[in-house]
């Protein structure tokens, strides 16, 4: 194990981060405050309570998970495409360092910043809305593993990218589209009963439904079948990374 | 002196059914420079991209240090530095962070003196904190060799060093390359520039279509293929060459002031004697005379037609 080499990489991502720390970390503040204000304060006004939970309250989750998913993509696909972009990937290829250890430290750190993210757009929400947290260790857990699926997801995207457009698709067309469909700003039980099964098949109504519960006890779905989707997901991109590194897609010639 | 790298029998063909490999066998000795020759396209760069890691080999073998590159690639690539063909630098970085991140990836702790004289070494101390894009092309292609140099690697791959480099710079590299050299770090270097391996390598490999045609000693090369040129400056003019020295294959040149004479140091004799005391006889003054040795470029030549033939 080349400890030297995940330390490296890691630490070379974190410090992109912050060297930008204050758009790194205002972008999110900010969107998170808008939202607040759009969906809190001017349609929140309107809306009483979901599920027993102020509206301003309940959309906190899914706020950060819009966030902490994109974040998360986006670092982590951005910090290996610019190697392969820019050709310093030699290096990669040529040190003693094993595909492994280089998602390791890509993806740890992606996963890092995202979290990062997450927490202050947490803290931020608490300026506006009281939330008291129903299952912490679970939220702490549901959270630390979507930031670390997502980034290995992004690890993907930013591997199969050949060029910057095809690095902003995926979150753009996708993730962000199904994050809003996924019961980001409402319960899927506040859709008519056709549209409750169509959500059933977005896999992102799993992820928020049970990061919810562990805020506030309340779910679309159970919070074990949540649970599983994490974890299907998770392996999902780990099998996906493994065919990458068994076959050096993309990589290698 | 025992062989660091060896090579038997390696193929590469790529995806889209190009081979740029075809069973090359080749070992390099601890503590030499060899040069790695060939016109572009000759198989230089995917040879050493698959010693180093960067393509994976058809067929074949390849060790480093006696570690196989495939199966003991861990090993191997502990014990080489590879600079590459296109410089590529992240821009935003600073030298020496991007050098510290080198050492680091090849498994190496923090050693902020050996950086030090590294970057010292490469002329790169005084730049030490400026970002990467701010440098000149030459200082890139130091910090390139910084980078590879950083991690201690026994072997160091220089994937043509001077490739796009001002006749200046390139002087200067071939002056860092041969202070490697002195500090024991084996090099392979590839070239196009039949200068640059004359004026650096041990040994020579010559590469093209894929194949090894040759790998000789350089100095052996030059005499074993050498061919030389002696020229007679006269000290007056001839209009033509003389009746009597038509025997001797002789070339008028600069309007009949000098007589070039080409022969082969492999010969039972050179002829020179003879040809001196004909011209003696026919009474024609010598206001110099020089002897020159064809140069590589010239042997390169001479065995890419013979390899064509």
């Amino acid at each position: 194990m080349n400890l030297h080499a995940i330390r490296a990489i890691y630490l070379y991502e974190m410090k992109r981060f912050f060297r930008t720390i204050f758009e790194s970390l205002l972008s999110p503040v900010i969107s998170t405050t808008l939202y607040f204000v759009v969906f809190g304060a001017a349609i929140g006004g309107r809306i009483e309570e979901v599920e027993g939970v102020s509206y301003g309250a309940f959309i906190v989750p899914g706020l950060i998970m819009l966030s902490v998913m994109t974040q998360a993509i986006s670092n982590a696909s951005f910090g290996i495409y610019f190697p392969k972009f820019i050709g310093t990937i030699y290096e990669h290829l040529s040190a003693p360092v094993s595909f492994i250890e280089i998602v390791t430290g890509y993806v740890g750190a992606a996963a890092t910043k995202s979290l990062l993210i997450g927490a202050v757009i947490l803290v931020t929400a608490r300026l506006f809305v009281e939330i008291e947290i129903a299952h912490p260790a679970m939220m702490v857990a549901f959270l630390v593993m979507i930031c670390i699926s997502f980034a290995l997801f992004g690890f993907i995207i930013g591997i199969w990218s050949e060029n910057f457009q095809q690095l902003q698709l995926v979150p753009l067309l996708v993730i962000t589209p199904l994050v809003f469909l996924g019961g980001a700003f409402y319960s899927v039980s506040m859709l008519p009963p056709a549209w409750q099964t169509v959500a059933l098949f977005n896999p992102v109504v799993y992820l928020i439904s049970g990061f919810r519960w562990a805020f506030f006890g309340v779910a679309d779905v159970s919070p074990g079948l949540s649970l599983l989707a994490v974890a299907v997901f998770f392996a999902l991109c780990l099998a996906v990374v493994w065919a990458i590194f068994r076959t050096g897609y993309r990589l290698k010639s | 002196m025992t062989a660091i790298v060896e090579v038997e029998n390696l193929t590469k063909t790529y995806k889209d059914g190009l081979t740029a490999l075809r069973g090359v066998s080749l070992a390099i000795e601890e503590g030499e420079i060899l040069a790695l020759l060939g016109p572009n396209g000759a198989g230089k760069t995917t040879l050493i991209s698959a010693l180093c890691g960067i393509t994976t080999p058809s067929g074949g073998h390849a060790r480093i240090g006696g570690h196989d590159v495939v199966t003991g690639w861990r090993a191997a690539r502990h014990l080489v530095g590879l600079v590459p063909q296109e410089v590529a630098l992240e821009p935003f970085e600073r030298v020496i962070n991007t050098v510290r991140f080198s050492r680091g990836l090849f498994g190496k702790g923090r050693d902020e003196a050996l950086v030090e004289r590294v970057l010292r070494q490469l002329s790169l101390w005084d730049k030490r904190d400026a970002r990467t894009r701010e440098l000149s092309g030459g200082m890139k292609r130091r910090v390139l060799i910084a980078k590879a140099l950083c991690h201690e690697p026994r072997v160091l791959f220089l994937d043509e060093p001077t490739a796009g480099v001002d006749v200046e710079l390139r002087r200067e590299m071939w002056d860092v390359v041969r202070g490697l050299k002195a500090q024991g770090v084996t090099i392979i270097l590839t070239t196009h520039y039949i200068e640059e391996a004359e004026a650096m390598a041990d040994r020579v490999a010559v590469i093209n279509g894929g194949e090894i045609l040759l790998v000789e000693d350089k100095a052996a090369l030059m005499r074993r293929m050498g061919k030389k040129t002696l020229r007679i400056d006269l000290a007056a003019p001839v209009a033509e060459v003389p009746e009597a020295l038509a025997g001797y294959d002789l070339e008028r040149v600069e309007e009949g002031a000098a007589l070039l004479y080409h022969y082969d140091t492999r010969g039972e004799g050179t002829g020179i004697t003879r040809l001196l005391q004909a011209l003696a006889r026919e009474g024609l003054g010598l206001r110099d005379i020089e002897t020159r040795q064809s140069s590589l470029e010239e042997i390169f030549v001479g065995l890419l037609r013979k390899d064509a033939a």
